[in-house]
């Protein structure tokens, strides 16, 4: 199979206007704000960077490692762009991949675009750009192990948003939508980490001079570290809270008009949902969830055997 | 393989550079390393000249200068101009320069938007570009290519949609960086031919030495970033010292 | 490799075709947004936006299943919307005991679950002949049209030409990995997942860097042909009375079915 849709692509049909539309505004604030501050930066030579980076990590996506099973590691490259163009031109070359990806291949919808931006552009450049220089002039280890995990987080926050919108829109259950989503993403977010890492320490060994301490100011910095560091804070602290907690986040999307008064309990738990003998706590809905990624794994596994038989 | 120019039929004009004149053009990459050491060369009306010599010798170094993408020291003339920062703009409408990759060159992704490229940033009306879209085409034999994708287009194809995106901002002088690399026999030769019929001054950095043979009267040899030799083609080929000293074989 | 795979535009002579790109991105997002607005269950709404699309498809003389056979690519996306089948509160109609769990399909989450299927199906068939019937730069000269910065245009416009150099640049690295791949009878080939996670890392890293240096040959292209910061383009299209009259006419079939579908 030559292009292999990414599980994070949202198509149409599966957000609510209303989140769609709020993850449009978010979207276009922020890509605005990219667009005025590269104008401002960046020189003309800047375009045509940016321009074939874009191809750049869209073709870096193709590049694959076995890891087993039948599965393999693969790069959304989110994190990369930031750390190698700079925040706000990674955004915006991120942007560029995603309605690629969208108009051309169908992979990811056009009504949903701007959610899929904001989660898998957006927010993973904040991260991995602001998790990296919160180590500048750090020895090259240390750099490119908070390089690692910031590839990471980057991938799980771009599932804990995904998840959340997907709840937000009634779509799925909030009980089994972070932990499915988590647990498939925490091993996609294994392969991105490895790759994002070998990549840049080659480019480091090869070519020190490109990968510089970026053209931001001490203060701009200063916030970008604040930024990614928030955010970062943010999943690992909303995701166990969202799985173990999640009547509280109900209540504050029904607070922010989310979900109508008409679903009154739109995603009640049915009794018989949970482990029989642990009964109805965190640890039994963690437990369902990681049934419910094995389950959906494997389905996922035997799909895309069966389109490569075809194709 | 036909001879295009006998001996001593055809004679050095006698040339001071009123198309393109260099005089001891030095320069040295940021690195350090020295790529062109006092280079010196002039190029009139109509001359075809083929710039051959070893990788490394200088000669895409120099090609870049010609139209102001590097800046060395040194004089480089375009027509009379002595090239400075303001009339940059003016002398690369007048040098066509051609890289060795179409995939470089061709850009944009349609043909039309990439020969248009150029008459649109010299800032001609729209009426204009298109008329200059179309004759560029029509002179590379390519008129029914004007709406084809790039990326759709074999080797041959793209090397000379390559050479109407600088013939459709009309250069005086067209510089081409090895133009017959990679190219399939078929392919080579209809490029050959349409070398051949171009009516304009060229400046042809090549390693396809049968190509120089066939198409240019004159040779310029560089090696380690100067002119080690500037004459008759048919002479140069002759003098097999000067052909093994600079890594070059008779075709 | 061969570009047939990545191109999704059908050479033919039909209405859809000659219609101005922007006339076709602003019906296509219309309708699907249209979609997202239906209420679960306008099964009458649902069927007469089926017969729309069918109908573009019809339009297209690309043959009235053409985007139905492509449109399965959004399936599997539908797993993450099987809980609603259980979770909705409803009149139960059927419970099924899977591993651990007592399952209970409700009637409301099946008419959702379905909703939320039929709405994906529709939007995605649209989509795709969005893209079968334009021209990739086309749908670009659009979105140029429709007030997309042009920063973001141009970066469009430069991965779409350069998709097909760096992706061939991908498979041929690949292809070298594969080919020295070999192995010893008895052993296994390659290291650990480490091993070749860094192998991996490395073709990237490889790919980046060659990428970052034909960006410089593309620049030294660029203004050795004038340019100096700032990028004119020539917009080739024009809005006929027929766009004009498509976009009328699409639009108030749209309406009418948001209509039906709150009747």
């Amino acid at each position: 199979m030559l292009y292999t849709p990414a599980p994070l692509h949202i198509p149409d049909g599966f957000l609510s206007i209303l989140v769609s539309v709020v993850c449009w505004a978010i979207t276009i604030i922020v890509i605005g704000f990219a667009i005025s501050k590269t104008n401002k930066a960046l020189g003309e030579k800047q375009i045509p960077l940016m321009g074939v980076m874009a191809a750049f990590i869209f073709a870096a996506q193709m590049i694959n490692f076995p890891v087993a099973g039948g599965t393999s590691g693969h790069l959304l490259g989110g994190a990369l762009a930031a750390i190698v163009l700079g925040p706000w031109a990674g955004m915006l070359v991120m942007t560029a991949v995603i309605a690629v990806q969208a108009l051309l291949f169908q992979d990811g919808g056009l009504l949903v675009m701007g959610a899929n931006i904001l989660n898998m552009g957006l927010v993973t450049a904040a991260i991995g750009y602001g998790l990296y220089r919160s180590v500048a002039g750090q020895s090259k280890t240390v750099k490119l192990t908070v390089v690692g995990i910031a590839a990471w987080l980057s991938v799980m926050a771009g599932a804990l948003l995904t998840s959340l919108q997907l709840w937000l829109s009634g779509t799925s259950q909030l009980e089994i939508v972070i932990p499915a989503m988590l647990g498939v993403h925490a091993l996609i977010g294994l392969g991105e980490a490895l790759i994002t890492v070998f990549a840049l320490a080659f480019i480091i060994q090869t070519r020190p001079d490109l990968i510089g301490e970026g053209s931001e100011s001490a203060k701009a910095s200063r916030n970008w570290v604040f930024a990614g560091g928030i955010v970062s804070l943010l999943v690992v602290l909303l995701s166990p809270l969202a799985s173990a907690d999640p009547d509280g986040l109900e209540r504050v999307a029904k607070d922010l008009g989310f979900l109508s008064v008409g679903q009154d309990a739109p995603y009640q738990v049915i009794p018989d949902y949970t482990v029989p003998f642990l009964g109805e706590t965190a640890l039994s809905t963690i437990l369902a969830g990681v049934v419910g990624i094995l389950v959906v794994g494997v389905i996922i596994v035997l799909i895309a055997r069966g389109m490569k038989a075809k194709s | 393989m036909p001879v295009t120019h006998l001996k001593n039929t055809f004679v050095m004009p006698e040339c001071d550079g009123d198309i393109l004149y260099v005089n001891e053009l030095h320069f040295a990459y940021p690195d350090g390393h020295a790529a062109l050491n006092g280079v010196s060369l002039k190029l009139c009306e109509g001359d075809k000249v083929a710039l051959v010599g070893p990788n490394g010798a200088g000669k895409s170094t120099l090609m870049l200068h010609l139209n102001g993408i590097l800046r060395g020291r040194g004089d480089v003339e375009i027509a009379g101009m002595r090239l400075t920062r303001d009339n940059l703009p003016v002398v690369r409408s007048m040098v066509g320069l051609v890289f060795q990759s179409p995939d470089d060159q061709l850009f944009s992704p349609t043909v039309f938007e990439d020969v248009a490229f150029g008459p649109l940033h010299m800032g001609l009306p729209e009426d204009e570009v298109r008329a200059r879209v179309d004759a560029a085409l029509e002179a590379v034999r390519m008129s029914g290519y004007r709406d084809r994708l790039s990326h759709h287009l074999s080797v041959g194809e793209k090397k000379r949609i390559a050479i109407a995106t600088v013939l459709s901002m009309q250069p005086s002088l067209l510089v081409l960086d090895e133009p017959s690399a990679g190219l399939d026999p078929r392919a080579r030769r209809t490029l050959i031919n349409l070398l051949r019929e171009l009516p304009i001054t060229m400046l042809v950095s090549t390693h396809d030495m049968a190509m120089v043979k066939e198409l240019f009267p004159r040779t310029v040899v560089m090696d380690e970033g100067r002119v080690v030799a500037d004459g008759l083609t048919y002479e140069i080929l002759e003098d097999e010292s000067l052909l093994t000293a600079h890594g070059l074989e008779k075709p | 490799m061969h570009f047939d795979a990545f191109d999704r535009y059908h050479e033919k002579e039909s209405f859809l075709h000659r219609l101005d790109p922007r006339v076709k991105v602003l019906v296509t997002v219309i309708f699907i947004v249209s979609n997202a607005l239906l209420p679960d269950g306008a099964w009458i709404a649902f069927l007469f936006a089926w017969l729309f699309v069918l109908a573009a498809n019809l339009f297209s003389q690309l043959g009235i299943g053409y985007s139905l056979k492509r449109s399965i690519i959004a399936l599997p996306f539908a797993l993450i919307a099987i809980t609603v089948l259980f979770s909705m509160p409803g009149k139960p109609l059927s419970t099924f005991h899977f591993l651990m769990w007592n399952l209970t399909i409700t009637d409301a989450g099946l008419l959702r679950f379905v909703s939320i299927l039929i709405r994906a199906w529709l939007s995605v068939q649209m989509a795709i002949l969005l893209v079968a019937v334009t021209r990739f730069p086309d749908l670009i000269h659009a979105l140029e049209h429709l007030r997309v910065p042009a920063i973001l245009t141009t970066i469009i416009a430069f991965l779409y030409r350069y998709l097909f150099v760096l992706t061939d640049e991908v498979f041929r690295l690949l292809r070298a990995r594969e080919s020295r791949s070999a192995a010893v009878p008895g052993s296994r080939s390659g290291g650990g997942v480490l091993w070749r996670a860094k192998v991996a890392g490395n073709m990237a890293g490889q790919l980046f860097l060659r990428s970052y240096e034909r960006s410089d040959r593309i620049y030294n292209a660029m203004i050795a042909r004038g340019y100096a910061g700032h990028l004119y383009t020539l917009n080739p299209h024009e809005m006929k009375s027929g766009d004009y009259f498509t976009t009328a006419f699409a639009v108030a079939v749209i309406f009418i079915l948001q209509i039906l579908g709150r009747l």
